[in-house]
C-alpha cells in the first residue's frame, strides 16, 4: 500500500478490535497457584486439596449477574482472566465462565478474550480446550529463559518447557504474549540483550518485559532486607530499561506502555483499557473495578480470601467488601497514574472535563523543557522516554 | 502556719543548690521538700520544682523555682528555710546571679564519683561572688564508684572551698539528708537584718505565668513590708501595679499578710505579661519609694539569633500565637517577623544561648506540635561602617554591602573544659579548628582542665556535639561572653540550582570558609533527594564559588506493573507523595526537606 493511498482510505481494523476507545472490560480473577514465587504480591494462594472449581463456579456466575445489575447493559469490548494461576482451571469451567458473560453483557465476535497461562506441560495440555471455550489470546508466565534464574524465581517449569509451550501456544491461539522479569541479580546489559532476543525469536505479537520489583511481604523482600542478594541500582535498572526499549523498537514490538511492547494493533485491548481510564467489572476474590454507576465512577473491590469471597456471595450476590465513589480530582489523578505510561499518551481536554480544571501549564511547559513530556496530536501530551523513567516522580510534579 | 511570717530574723535561712546536671540537685530538694512535709506523699511527683516536661526530662531546671520549708531543728526551734532552685545553665547566668543575690548561702552539691564539673565551677563561683556560705554535700556517696576523699581534695584544689567537714549522702534513698537539713540551720547564716520601718525595698528574682492567677512575681525582701493592696513600682520599667495578693510556695501558693524584710516570697498584682517584669529588677512602694535601686539590674540580653519558620505556611499564624504563649512565660527571648525569600514568613528570634534556643524549639514543636524550620544561628555581629557609624546584625540576610563595612566585630567567649585526660588531645584540635586561644591547662588529678578564649559563631554550629562526641560524653563545658573582636569574616552564600538559599547564608572566617563550604555542599548532596534533573550545589563568598557538589538525576523511579487492581494503591501513594511535597520547601525548581535545614548545620568531622 503507497503512503497516499492509506491517506484516504480508514485504516483497516486491527487484529485487537482496537477503535482508540477507553473500553468496557471484564476482568475475572482465578485465585489458585501450584505454588507461590518468592517475588509475587497478586492476590494467589495455594490449596493441598484439589480446589471445587463447580462450587468456585457457581460463586463466579452469581456475583457476575450482580455486577451485571450495578454496570447495565454494556457493550464489552475484552475478556480478561488472570490469576492466580487460570491455566489450573479445566477447559469447561472456562467455557462456563466466558457463556456467562456472554449471557449476561454479550461477547461480540472477534473481541480480545485473554488468560493467562504457566508454561508446565500439564497446563499446556489444556490449551486446546481452553481455545475450544473461546480464549483467543493466551498471556504465558515464562518470566526466564535460564534455568537458573526460572529456579531461583520460584518457577515450576524450565527453558525447555518454556519453549514448547510457546510453540504450542503459537498453533492454538491466534494472539501469544509472554512475561518476561529482569533487571535481575548480577544481570549484565550483554546477559540480558542476549536473552531478549532470543526470546524475540519466539515472540508472537507480544511481550510484557518487567524489571524485578521487590514487593512487601513477599520473600524476596525478606531475603533482600537481610542482604542475601542485590538488584541493579536505578542506574543501571535505567540502562536496562535504555536498552530493552531499543531493542524491542528494532525487532518490531516497540514499548506501548511502560513495560508493554507489541507488533502495532497487537497491543492488549483489555489493558488498554485500564490505561486510558476506561470501565471495567472485576470478578472473584480480590477483584477491583471501576465503572460508571450510580452517576458517577465508582470503585469495587472484593474479598481477597478465596473461600471468604465465595461464602460472601452465595450470602449476598457478591463478595465486595470496600465501596468507593471517586471524587473528580481523584479520578483526574487516576487518568494520568494510568494514561501517561502510555506512549499514546493522555488527553489534556479529558482531564479538564473529568476534573473541571485545567493543569498547571507552567509545570507542562517546565517538564517539556526537561525533556520529561512532549506533545502529541491535539491535546494530548506524553511521557518521553525519559520521562516514562521516572514517572512516578513525574506524576507527582504534574498532578501537585 | 498562721505563724508563717512572725518567724524572727534569725530563723529563716534563705538558700540554694549549686550543682551540674545529673548530680542530684533536683532529687535531693525533692528529699527535704519531703522530710520537711511540705507536700503530702500524694502530692509529691518526682523532682517537684522543675515541673516543665522538658526540665523533668533533661534533668535540668529552666525557670528558677522556690519552695519555703518549715523545719523544726535539733536545737528544739523553728525554722522556715527557703530554697530557691535556679537554673544550671550558664545561658541563664544572670538568672542564676540574681537568684543568688537573693540568698545567704548554698549547698554545693557534688557527685561523689564524677567530681566537680565545668557547670559546678561557673555557679559556685557566682555564689562565692555573692559573698555565700558554702555548705559542700557529696551525693550518691552510697555508690560503690563513690570516691569520697578523691573528690573532697579536688573541691578543695579546684574551687578552693574547705571539704573537710563534707556531708557525705545518697539523696535517692535519704541517707545523710537530715544532717544536710541541720547544717542549713547551724552553718548557713540568717538574713540580714532589715528595716521594717524603711521604704519598701525588694527585688524582683524570677517571675511566671500561671493560668489561673497570671503573672506570679518571686522577690526578696530587703527593706519595708509588702503587703496586699500596696500600690507597688518597679523600678526599671517604671510601671505600676496594685498588690493583690501576697504568699509564699510550699511549693504550693500559701496566701500570708505580708512579707518582710529577709523574707522570700511572691505576689500578684495584675500583671499580664512575664515581660512586664525583669529579673533583678527593683520594687518598692509607689507613694513611698526607697532612694536607690538595687545594683546589678541588667535586662535580658538575646546572644544568638535564629529564624523560624513553619513547614507548612499556613501554620504561620498558629507559629504566632505559639510564639506568643511562649514570650508570657519567658520574657528572656526576642522575636520579630521575619520575611526569607524561600521560606516565606516567619520570626527571627533571640535566645540567651544555644539550650535556650533549643529548648525554646522543642518546646514549640512539643507543646504547640508545630513543624519548624530553624535558620543556622547567628551571633550579634558589630559592623563598623566606612562612615563612622556601628550598626547590630542579627541575621546574615542583612549583611550591608561589604564595600561600605570597614571592619567586622564578632562576640567572644571564655570556654571553660573539663575533661579526663585521655580525651585532652581532641578537644585541643577541636578548639584550635574553632580558631580557640587557650588560655589555661591545669590538672586535677586524672582530669585537665583547660580554658580557651573562642569566637562564639565557631560555637553556635555543633560545637557541643562535637565535644561530647570525642569526649565520649565525659567533658563538661561551661562560657561566659567576653567582649568584642574584630574578625576577617566574610557572608557564604549556599546556592542550589544557582539560586542562593538565604536562610542558609552565614558569616564565617575566611580561613574556614572554602572547608566549611565543602562541608556544607557535600553534606546537602546527601539531604536533597535526587530530582528528574540534576542539580549543583554551591558555596559561594561574594561572586566566587568555593565549593561544588553535583546531585545526578534521578534516572529511575517507576512502577513496572500497573493494571486494573493497582489504581487504588497507586493513587494513595500519590496522595502521599502530594502530602510529602508540603513538607518540603520549593526553591525555584528543587525542593528542600526540612530536616535537610537542620542536619546540615551538624556539619560533624
Amino acid at each position: 500500500m503507497s503512503a497516499l493511498a492509506s491517506i484516504d482510505s480508514a485504516p483497516p481494523r486491527p487484529l485487537n478490535g482496537d477503535d482508540g476507545s477507553p473500553g468496557f472490560g471484564i476482568y475475572i480473577h482465578w485465585p489458585f497457584c501450584a505454588a507461590k514465587c518468592p517475588y509475587c504480591d497478586f492476590n494467589s494462594h495455594v490449596r493441598h486439596r484439589p480446589v471445587d472449581q463447580s462450587r468456585f463456579v457457581e460463586a463466579f456466575l452469581r456475583e457476575m449477574e450482580t455486577m451485571r445489575g450495578w454496570t447495565g447493559p454494556r457493550e464489552v469490548t475484552s475478556v480478561f482472566i488472570g490469576g492466580g494461576t487460570p491455566s489450573l482451571m479445566q477447559a469447561g469451567t472456562v467455557g462456563a465462565l466466558l457463556e456467562a458473560v456472554d449471557r449476561l453483557w454479550g461477547l461480540p465476535d472477534g473481541i480480545e478474550i485473554t488468560m493467562e497461562a504457566n508454561p508446565s506441560s500439564v497446563d499446556a495440555g489444556r490449551f486446546r480446550g481452553y481455545r475450544a471455550a473461546g480464549v483467543n489470546r493466551l498471556s504465558l508466565g515464562v518470566q526466564a529463559l535460564n534455568d537458573a534464574d526460572l529456579k531461583w524465581l520460584g518457577r515450576l517449569h524450565d527453558t525447555d518447557e518454556a519453549l514448547k509451550a510457546i510453540a504450542l501456544a503459537r498453533e492454538t491461539f491466534p494472539r501469544l504474549s509472554f512475561d518476561l522479569i529482569y533487571a535481575r541479580p548480577g544481570q549484565t546489559p550483554e546477559q540480558w540483550e542476549a536473552e531478549l532476543r532470543q526470546a524475540a525469536r519466539h515472540a508472537a505479537d507480544h511481550m510484557s518485559l518487567y524489571q524485578l520489583t521487590i514487593e512487601d511481604g513477599t520473600p524476596f523482600k525478606a531475603l533482600y532486607d537481610a542482604g542475601k542478594f542485590e538488584v541493579p541500582d536505578p542506574d543501571r535498572a535505567a540502562d536496562l530499561f535504555e536498552l530493552t526499549d531499543a531493542v524491542t523498537a528494532e525487532i518490531g514490538l516497540p514499548a506501548y506502555e511502560v513495560s508493554n511492547h507489541a507488533v502495532p494493533g497487537s497491543e492488549s485491548r483489555h489493558n488498554l483499557t485500564y490505561w486510558r481510564y476506561g470501565d471495567y467489572a472485576g470478578i472473584g476474590p480480590g477483584a477491583h473495578g471501576r465503572f460508571v454507576g450510580d452517576g458517577g465512577k465508582r470503585v469495587t473491590i472484593t474479598e481477597r480470601h478465596p473461600e471468604s469471597w465465595a461464602a460472601r456471595v452465595i450470602e449476598h450476590g457478591h463478595g465486595v467488601v470496600e465501596e468507593e465513589a471517586l471524587g473528580a480530582g481523584a479520578q483526574g489523578d487516576e487518568l494520568l497514574l494510568m494514561g501517561l505510561r502510555l506512549v499514546e499518551g493522555v488527553d489534556l481536554a479529558r482531564h479538564e472535563m473529568l476534573t473541571g480544571r485545567a493543569l498547571d501549564t507552567s509545570r507542562i511547559a517546565q517538564l517539556q523543557e526537561q525533556g520529561l513530556l512532549e506533545p502529541v496530536a491535539n491535546s494530548r501530551i506524553r511521557a518521553t522516554l525519559s520521562g516514562r523513567l521516572v514517572l512516578n516522580a513525574l506524576i507527582a510534579e504534574l498532578a501537585a | 502556719m498562721g505563724a508563717m511570717t512572725e518567724t524572727p530574723l534569725k530563723n529563716i535561712r534563705n538558700f540554694s543548690i549549686v550543682a551540674h546536671i545529673d548530680h542530684g540537685k533536683s532529687t535531693l530538694a525533692d528529699r527535704l521538700i519531703q522530710m520537711t512535709g511540705s507536700l503530702e506523699e500524694r502530692e509529691m511527683k518526682e523532682q517537684v520544682l522543675d515541673s516543665m516536661d522538658i526540665e523533668r526530662e533533661r534533668g535540668i531546671t529552666i525557670k528558677a523555682n522556690t519552695v519555703r520549708l518549715e523545719y523544726d531543728a535539733k536545737d528544739g526551734q523553728h525554722y522556715v528555710l527557703n530554697l530557691i532552685d535556679t537554673p544550671g545553665h550558664v545561658d541563664f547566668a544572670y538568672e542564676v546571679s540574681r537568684s543568688l543575690r537573693a540568698c545567704e548561702g548554698s549547698l554545693l552539691v557534688v557527685d561523689a564519683s564524677q567530681g566537680v564539673e565545668a557547670q559546678t565551677l561557673a555557679n559556685v563561683y557566682q555564689a562565692i561572688d555573692a559573698d555565700h556560705e558554702i555548705v559542700t554535700v557529696l551525693n550518691k556517696a552510697d555508690l560503690p564508684a563513690a570516691e569520697p576523699d578523691r573528690v573532697k581534695e579536688q573541691i578543695e584544689e579546684v574551687i578552693g572551698l574547705d571539704a573537710s567537714d563534707a556531708l557525705l549522702i545518697s539523696a535517692k534513698t535519704g541517707q545523710g539528708v537530715e544532717d544536710v537539713l541541720e547544717a542549713i540551720v547551724t552553718k548557713l547564716p540568717p538574713p540580714k537584718e532589715g528595716d521594717r520601718a524603711a521604704p519598701l525595698k525588694a527585688m524582683l528574682v524570677d517571675s511566671w505565668y500561671d493560668a489561673y492567677l497570671g503573672v506570679i512575681v518571686l522577690v526578696r525582701v530587703i527593706d519595708g513590708v509588702m503587703r496586699k493592696g500596696q500600690t507597688i513600682r518597679m523600678m526599671g520599667t517604671d510601671a505600676r501595679y496594685p498588690v493583690d495578693r501576697v504568699g509564699v510556695l510550699t511549693p504550693k501558693l500559701v496566701v500570708v499578710p505580708e512579707l518582710g524584710p529577709g523574707e522570700l516570697g511572691v505576689f500578684t498584682a495584675s500583671i499580664k505579661e512575664v515581660a512586664d517584669t525583669r529579673v533583678g529588677d527593683t520594687i518598692t512602694e509607689d507613694k513611698k519609694p526607697t532612694a536607690a535601686m538595687l545594683p546589678g539590674f541588667k535586662p535580658a540580653q538575646p546572644v544568638v539569633f535564629c529564624g523560624l519558620f513553619p513547614v507548612d505556611a499556613d501554620d504561620f499564624e498558629d507559629l504566632r500565637s505559639a510564639i506568643g504563649k511562649l514570650r508570657l512565660n519567658d520574657a528572656s527571648f526576642s522575636f520579630e517577623m521575619e520575611t526569607s525569600a524561600a521560606l516565606g514568613f516567619g520570626f527571627r528570634c533571640g535566645f540567651l544561648g544555644l539550650l535556650h534556643l533549643e529548648i525554646i524549639q522543642e518546646r514549640l514543636s512539643r507543646e504547640f506540635d508545630l513543624d519548624l524550620i530553624a535558620t543556622a544561628p547567628s551571633v550579634v555581629y558589630r559592623m563598623n561602617m566606612t562612615d563612622g557609624s556601628t550598626t547590630e546584625m542579627h541575621n546574615p540576610a542583612d549583611m550591608p554591602d561589604v564595600v561600605k563595612i570597614a571592619s567586622i566585630e564578632e562576640p567572644w567567649i571564655k570556654a571553660t573544659i573539663l575533661t579526663p585526660d585521655e580525651y585532652l588531645g581532641n578537644i585541643l584540635q577541636l578548639c584550635q579548628e574553632r580558631r580557640g586561644i587557650q588560655t589555661d591547662l591545669s590538672y586535677v588529678g586524672a582530669r585537665a582542665m583547660v580554658t580557651y578564649e573562642l569566637p562564639l559563631n565557631e560555637v553556635v554550629f555543633d560545637f557541643y556535639d562535637r565535644l561530647k562526641s570525642i569526649s565520649k560524653g565525659y567533658a563538661s563545658f561551661d562560657y561566659a561572653l567576653h567582649g568584642y573582636r574584630e574578625g576577617d569574616l566574610v557572608k557564604m552564600q549556599i546556592l542550589v540550582n544557582e539560586e542562593p538559599v538565604d536562610a542558609l547564608s552565614m558569616l564565617v572566617h575566611r580561613a574556614a570558609a572554602e572547608k566549611r563550604g565543602r562541608l556544607m555542599c557535600e553534606k546537602l548532596k546527601d539531604l536533597i533527594p535526587r530530582h528528574m534533573f540534576k542539580i549543583p550545589i554551591q558555596a559561594a563568598i561574594g561572586g566566587k564559588v568555593v565549593a561544588r557538589e553535583t546531585i545526578s538525576a534521578m534516572r529511575k523511579d517507576v512502577t513496572a506493573k500497573c493494571y486494573g487492581g493497582d489504581v487504588s494503591r497507586k493513587r494513595k501513594l500519590l496522595d502521599k507523595q502530594k502530602e510529602g511535597k508540603k513538607r518540603m520547601r520549593q526553591f525555584g525548581k528543587v525542593e528542600i526537606p526540612q530536616e535537610a535545614f537542620i542536619q546540615v548545620l551538624k556539619v560533624g568531622e
